[in-house]
């Protein structure tokens, strides 16, 4: 039988045991923890009572308030979608003239839009759709496939070479590294690419040189006027809008390795709502930009 | 060290040591089109080493029966500088992944060094690598003291500590080269759980031989949490990873469990290896470092008892709280929810315990910062159950949940309660094991301590502004019903508070790393002297205590 011996400093006696100089008092356990852990377990009872917890084979306790969690999202989104009806009907049934003409209307697809856009766009296109290399910058670079609200929408809706069946399709070839053209033509034409949309310091000889290739290759895509066409994506090559880049270096770069920019689709990740609200937002950015 | 074996001792680990190269050799040929074929590179280099070690010192005498009157602290000495060792690589990589997150482009796009690899690299390192080692190494250092026993054998220690870290080794050189079972904390592939199965098992046994064989009638509390922490971390580790490998010469394998049941069973993994590695070990040297260190007895046994039977009983109902609002029933989270609440009160008993020990010895606390490592890591330990028992509410969960609250309480956690407790007790043991009468540099210590400290508190407040801004944020709707704010205006929201994260992390590492300079050099003053060779068991004065 182990004997205790009385701590001078707390009053309390030990237990009697030691562990290599470690000795326990057999204070009392303090009132405050057997409060706090009445407390605790009654809170379990009552939380237990009225809600769904104990399992009972093949059922359980549902509860004295009947809340289960499946019934609650299933309120609160049937009272969200409610709620957004109010607005959402119009955005729906109107035409896009119609929407954008009523300011009430547009204030709120200015706020859905920019969350949207945000969670959806935004990583590629920019938080203001300022684009990045790779990327085109819509919030003000001319359009690739046309800028009619139906057309961005589809473009929206299909993608660009993306995985949808009717997706838009544009590419342009590798004349370097497939060998469609030499070096020597490549930076010709290269140098006349560059001049159409720069001051160009190129001897006059290497700009014609390089317009005969252009025209020999280029003009199927990008126009007799180097303006670009719609119908195919190609862009305007005359302007000072580019995707990858408007030095030489990247000129040369893309006529050498050709491009093939992808855009998903989004028909099946966003409601129709959802894709006319990103049009209707996009179209309304470009105006406050421009 | 080799010298301290048996004859017998020797030669057996040397079979085991041919068999287990031999099976390196066999991974190694039979997976030679699978990462699982670099693993037998691994063991078989890692087994080749240790025969080196062991050949070394094969023929020389035997150790004199003297040694019996001893305690075996080789393995203890070797598992503190393996978990300082671990405790820089861990915190380093930890370091590294929150600058990640500040700048991305510190991948330095390389696969190995993605976030998703180096992440479960850190988490490993710190728990498994520090945290365990200094869990093996401590409770072997204490099961002697406190059951007046020495250690059953020589080579069994031995096992466990290496073994150990060889699992660690393939556990962690597996996440860089993309090997995975994604579960969070479980992520070592079907072969490195079974080899810890094996090293756990070998491990439990040891502790209850040396129970056995005590001389001390009661068994003390520490060790009560310290067997907690063993046997509760089989039966997780042994459930979660039930798992069918595709081949046996491949590293990959599927789960015994899918959906809402693999959910459940991880989490239920996740939360105890939480409650059982992380709590219940690390009280166990709360129990032995903090009284010695302050001269003072437990405050009470009573407390000891509630906290210890409240704490192994509630924490296991507790996982579920990890899945609040998801695919798991109402009911099972109600469980989780209620237990995490009630679990709240053995906690902070625990905390109150070590808190009113040191009544008494408060001006110690102030002059000693090995002592004060403690204390804090005390407090800490009441802040974060309080936390957890906090977030655990289904209300404030649907708040926290997926937030950098959650890191931020789980670092709370991890750095102030389990590192500091563990930098505490090395503190303590170190010139304890080295018998010297007090660390290399006591004004080191005082940095470490400052430097944890300013670090754990620049983390934890940076979390928790980022948390409950990025909860806020992801709940906010605007008048029409949408969100306010997308994903990405949260991410832009987080940046700052993710750079002071990071530069906390690094005043941490830093601690860490001169708190290892402070062992070694401890160490290296234990060169120079030599020791005494009076009988120790059960004579604390003569085992320098």
């Amino acid at each position: 039988m182990s004997v205790g011996e009385r701590d001078p400093y707390t009053g309390h006696m030990t237990t009697g045991h030691e562990w290599n100089g470690i000795k326990e008092l057999n204070a009392p356990v303090p009132k405050a923890v057997l409060f706090f852990l009445a407390a605790t377990f009654i809170f379990a009872l009552g939380y237990w009572i009225l809600m769904p917890a104990w399992p009972t084979g093949v059922a359980y306790t549902r509860g004295l308030l009947g809340i289960d969690q499946r019934m609650t999202v299933a309120e609160s989104v049937a009272a969200a979608t409610r709620d957004r009806a109010v607005w959402a009907q119009k955005v729906i049934d109107g035409d896009y003239a119609a929407v954008q003409a009523d300011v009430a209307l547009m204030r709120t697809v200015r706020q859905t839009g920019r969350t949207l856009f945000g969670d959806n766009c935004a990583v590629c296109h920019g938080q203001q759709g300022q684009g990045g290399k790779g990327y085109p910058a819509i919030a003000k670079a001319p359009w690739l496939w046309g800028g009619e609200p139906e057309t961005v929408a589809e473009t929206i809706r299909v993608g660009i070479n993306a995985a949808h069946p009717d997706t838009r399709v544009s590419q342009m070839m590798a004349f370097g590294r497939d060998n469609i053209l030499e070096r020597p033509e490549l930076l010709k034409v290269a140098a006349y690419v560059h001049s159409l949309s720069h001051k160009s310091d190129a001897p006059a000889a290497t700009l014609k040189d390089g317009k005969a290739v252009f025209e020999a290759n280029c003009v199927a895509c990008h126009g007799d006027d180097a303006k670009g066409k719609r119908d195919v994506g190609a862009p305007d090559l005359t302007d000072n809008f580019w995707i990858y880049g408007s030095d030489l270096q990247g000129i040369y770069e893309t006529i050498y390795r050709g491009r093939q920019g992808q855009m998903p689709g989004w028909e099946n990740r966003l409601s129709s709502l959802e894709r006319k609200i990103l049009t209707l937002y996009l179209l309304d950015l470009r105006q406050t930009r421009n | 060290m080799v010298t301290q074996l048996t004859q017998n001792e020797r030669f057996l680990g040397l079979i085991i040591l041919i068999a287990l190269g031999c099976l390196g050799l066999v991974m190694a040929a039979a997976g030679q089109h699978d990462p699982i074929g670099m693993h037998g590179w691994l063991v078989v280099v890692c087994s080749i080493v240790m025969i080196f070690v062991l050949a070394n010192g094969y023929f020389a005498p035997e150790p004199s029966e003297a040694r019996l009157e001893h305690y075996y602290d080789d393995p203890s000495k070797v598992g503190i500088v393996v978990a300082m060792l671990w405790a820089i690589f861990g915190m380093f990589i930890g370091d590294w992944v929150a600058w990640q997150l500040v700048y991305p482009d510190l991948t330095f796009d390389a696969a190995w060094s993605s976030f998703g690899r180096i992440r479960p690299a850190h988490t490993t390192g710190v728990i498994f690598g520090f945290g365990g080692n200094a869990l093996i190494a401590t409770s072997f250092h204490v099961l002697q003291r406190t059951t007046r026993a020495r250690l059953p054998d020589q080579l069994s220690p031995w096992f466990v500590l290496l073994g150990y870290n060889l699992f660690c080794l393939i556990a962690i050189s597996g996440y860089f080269m993309g090997i995975t079972q994604s579960k969070e904390y479980a992520e070592p592939e079907w072969y490195a759980d079974i080899w810890l199965v094996i090293v756990w098992v070998t491990y439990f046994l040891i502790y209850l031989r040396t129970l056995a064989r005590r001389r001390e009638p009661h068994i003390y509390v520490a060790n009560w949490y310290y067997m907690a922490f063993i046997l509760v971390v089989a039966i997780l580790h042994i459930v979660n990873n039930l798992a069918m490998p595709i081949a046996w010469n491949q590293a990959k394998s599927y789960s015994a469990f899918s959906g809402v049941q693999d959910a459940m069973t991880q989490w239920w993994y996740g939360h105890n290896a939480v409650a059982f590695f992380l709590t219940a070990g690390f009280l166990g040297m709360m129990y032995y470092y903090m009284p010695k260190r302050a001269g003072r007895p437990i405050f009470s046994y009573r407390l000891s008892i509630i906290s210890f039977w409240g704490i192994t009983f509630m924490y296991m109902w507790a996982g579920s709280h990890h899945l609040h609002y998801t695919a798991l029933p109402h009911w099972v989270q109600t469980l989780g929810m209620t237990f995490s609440v009630m679990l709240l009160v053995p906690s902070w008993a625990s905390a109150t315990n070590a808190l009113l020990t040191l009544n008494g010895a408060w001006h110690k606390v102030r002059d000693d910062a090995t002592l004060r490592f403690m204390m804090m890591a005390a407090i800490f330990y009441g802040l974060s159950t309080f936390e957890g028992s906090f977030m655990a509410i289904r209300a404030v969960n649907s708040l926290s949940h997926y937030t950098d609250w959650t890191v931020g309480h789980v670092h709370a956690g991890a750095l102030g309660w389990v590192a500091l407790i563990t930098f505490g007790s090395i503190y303590a043991v170190v010139p304890w094991l080295w018998k010297q009468p007090r660390m290399y540099s006591p004004k080191l210590i005082e940095w470490h301590f400052w430097l944890a400290m300013a670090g754990t508190l620049i983390y934890v407040f940076a979390m928790w502004n980022s948390g409950v801004i990025q909860g806020l944020m992801w709940r906010t709707y605007n008048e029409s019903g949408t969100l306010s704010y997308s994903f990405i205006d949260s991410l832009v929201a987080m940046h700052p508070y993710y750079f002071a994260r990071a530069f906390g992390g690094l005043l941490f590492l830093l601690g860490a790393i001169i708190g290892f300079y402070n062992v070694l050099m401890t160490i290296r003053m234990a060169a120079n002297v030599e020791t005494g060779d009076e009988a120790v068991i059960g004579n604390p004065a003569a085992a320098g205590e």
